[in-house]
């Protein structure tokens, strides 16, 4: 088992309110080394919550999460994160951003390089290196921000909505990549979205969460024979769909009811 | 200058179409402008040779000034002013270079250029260190923010007397008055570099496991050099605005106490003189600063 959440809870004190904010209650979820697990909710579900507490940015309000056995104390580069806004430093070229977390983990001046142009290489960036991020297009940039996640070598690739904000060509070409460097990598990626279709096309297993308090709602093993070919025309593709959205469809609707009651 | 040549343009994001490079769809167009549809004839007014581009904009950015220098000239010359009071350009030019000649007018630019630049250079190395310490510790920041405010809507030039009165009228009162001035946009604008950093940036770089000091060292000041660069560019102006006024009112040199002096004893072409040296100066000092600036923040585009 790579990471283990164990009845993780997490609740946010509110100034100005004595009513703290429940975001996450009792999630308990196993991820195996080497899974490509997706992560649906409805929006302000506690998704990017839990991803935060797996790197170890906050700390569980109860339970706890161990990576290969041994609990969180902080963030690490055993673990990478690649965020929707890309978060790349403005000041830096694509190299100087992939060299960064390379620069955290002490490698050698010259192995930086020829690391960074490798891992450009291989999201499809070579040529590019020495680009700033603003020259870049969107797609470009989360290139970067994948190549820099994955340069300094993490067990672990935490994904925050990476392709949320890129249009629905760049999406799919990246959503493809993802797959090749993960089988060509053996990542154990953790990765958020609302998207179904895209939970269902990336994830070996795809975790539901339930609206506000966030709990794991069901957990889906989504298998297909081949990872070749159009996976989106098959039907098993139309069920393990179908089914992840009448999930949702409650969930959306009690979080509907929430907001509605909560400003009314 | 040669690597800023060789960068590629900024790229706007949204046109995603264009080449067939390695991914067509990601690739930003370079090509645009060629594939872009020819443009919709001309109005028969455009039709009338144009100069080249570059001349035609400099010749607009300054003909206003042209303007300006060819009235200060004629209107003197042709008595709708009192030319005792502002004689024309060209013989406040040639007073100019009379001073410059007898080696007066080096003199007095030597002692306010020496008095700036030791204030803006002091005001620096101050403000700059305790901007960032200010801004990296917010309850300093929280707790220092009125004073601060207080101290920045107080006009330097107030305190003047209260500088003599401490420091008497030498050297030391004039550099550090502009070295006081100076410091505040410096300051301010440190300040406010830290801390407006992206907090997505900081984030990121702390999942990568970063302590406090190769944050500071790694994110937030990178981050804030072009904020603290339009604080020096300020102060630049600063430095020499409130030095002349210092001189004005005490020194025995400097191109305030020229100016000053030229009017009371009604050398009145000696002041024009000194008056245009130091807007000269000014500008030139402001046009250094923003090339400096725009050097440190070249990926500051969006």
């Amino acid at each position: 088992m790579k990471i283990a959440i164990q009845n993780v809870g997490k609740v946010f004190e509110i100034r100005d309110s004595d009513r703290p904010f429940t975001a996450l209650e009792d999630i308990d979820l196993d991820i195996r080394a080497g899974e490509f697990l997706t992560l649906v909710g409805p929006s302000g579900c506690g998704k990017s919550t839990l991803l935060d507490l797996i790197a170890g940015l906050t700390r569980p309000t109860s339970g706890q999460i161990l990576i290969d056995g041994v609990p969180i104390t902080g963030p690490g580069l055993d673990r990478g994160i690649v965020f929707q806004q890309y978060a790349l430093f403005p000041w830096r070229t694509a190299t100087g951003n992939v060299e960064f977390g390379l620069e955290a983990k002490a490698v050698p001046k010259k192995e930086r390089a020829e690391r960074a142009r490798h891992y450009l290489d291989l999201v499809g960036l070579a040529g590019f290196e020495d680009r700033y991020p603003h020259e870049l297009s969107g797609g470009m940039r989360q290139r970067v921000a994948i190549a820099r996640s994955l340069a300094f070598d993490p067990d672990v690739l935490l994904m925050d909505e990476p392709f949320a904000a890129l249009d629905a060509q760049t999406r799919e070409s990246l959503q493809e990549e993802l797959l090749h460097i993960w089988e060509k990598t053996g990542k154990t990626i953790v990765f958020i979205t609302h998207g179904i279709d895209e939970a269902v096309y990336l994830g070996q297993r795809v975790a539901v969460m339930t609206s506000r308090p966030g709990r794991i709602k069901e957990t889906l093993a989504i298998e297909f024979g081949s990872r070749e070919g159009d996976l989106r025309a098959e039907t098993r593709f139309g069920e393990y769909r179908h089914h992840i959205w009448t999930l949702l469809r409650d969930e959306v609707a009690a979080a509907r009811r929430e907001e509605a009651s909560s400003v009314g | 200058m040669a690597e800023l040549e060789t960068k590629a343009p900024p790229i706007e994001r949204g046109h995603e179409q264009g080449t067939d490079e390695p991914y067509w769809y990601d690739v930003p167009d370079e090509d645009a402008e060629a594939e872009e549809p020819p443009p919709p004839p001309k109005p028969l007014r455009a039709r009338r040779p144009r100069l080249p581009r570059p001349l035609t904009t400099a010749v607009e950015r300054s003909a206003a000034i042209i303007l300006l220098l060819a009235l200060w000239e004629a209107l003197p010359r042709a008595g709708v002013v009192d030319r005792v009071f502002v004689p024309p350009l060209s013989e406040n030019l040639a007073a100019g270079y009379d001073l410059l000649v007898t080696g007066q007018l080096g003199e007095h630019l030597g002692a306010s250029l020496l008095r700036s630049f030791a204030g803006f250079a002091l005001a620096i190395a101050l403000a700059i260190p305790l901007g960032l310490a200010i801004g990296w510790y917010r309850p300093v920041a929280a707790f220092l923010n009125p004073v601060l405010e207080l101290f920045r809507n107080t006009s330097a030039v107030a305190l003047l007397p209260v500088f003599t009165l401490i420091l008497g009228i030498g050297e030391t009162t004039k550099i550090t008055f502009v070295l006081y001035a100076c410091s505040w946009p410096i300051l301010l604008n440190t300040i406010s570099g830290v801390k407006t950093v992206e907090p997505l940036l900081i984030k990121s770089a702390r999942s990568m496991g970063l302590g406090p000091f190769r944050l500071f060292q790694k994110v937030i000041l990178p981050a804030a050099v072009p904020t603290i660069f339009t604080g020096v560019r300020l102060a630049g102006a600063y430095s020499i605005l409130v030095l002349l006024f210092a001189e004005m009112v005490g020194a025995k040199a400097g191109l305030g106490y020229l100016i000053q002096a030229s009017q009371s004893s009604f050398r009145i072409h000696d002041m024009y003189a000194g008056i245009i040296t130091i807007s000269a100066i000014g500008l030139l000092f402001n046009q250094l600063l923003v090339s400096v600036e725009r050097r440190f923040s070249t990926w500051r585009t969006t």
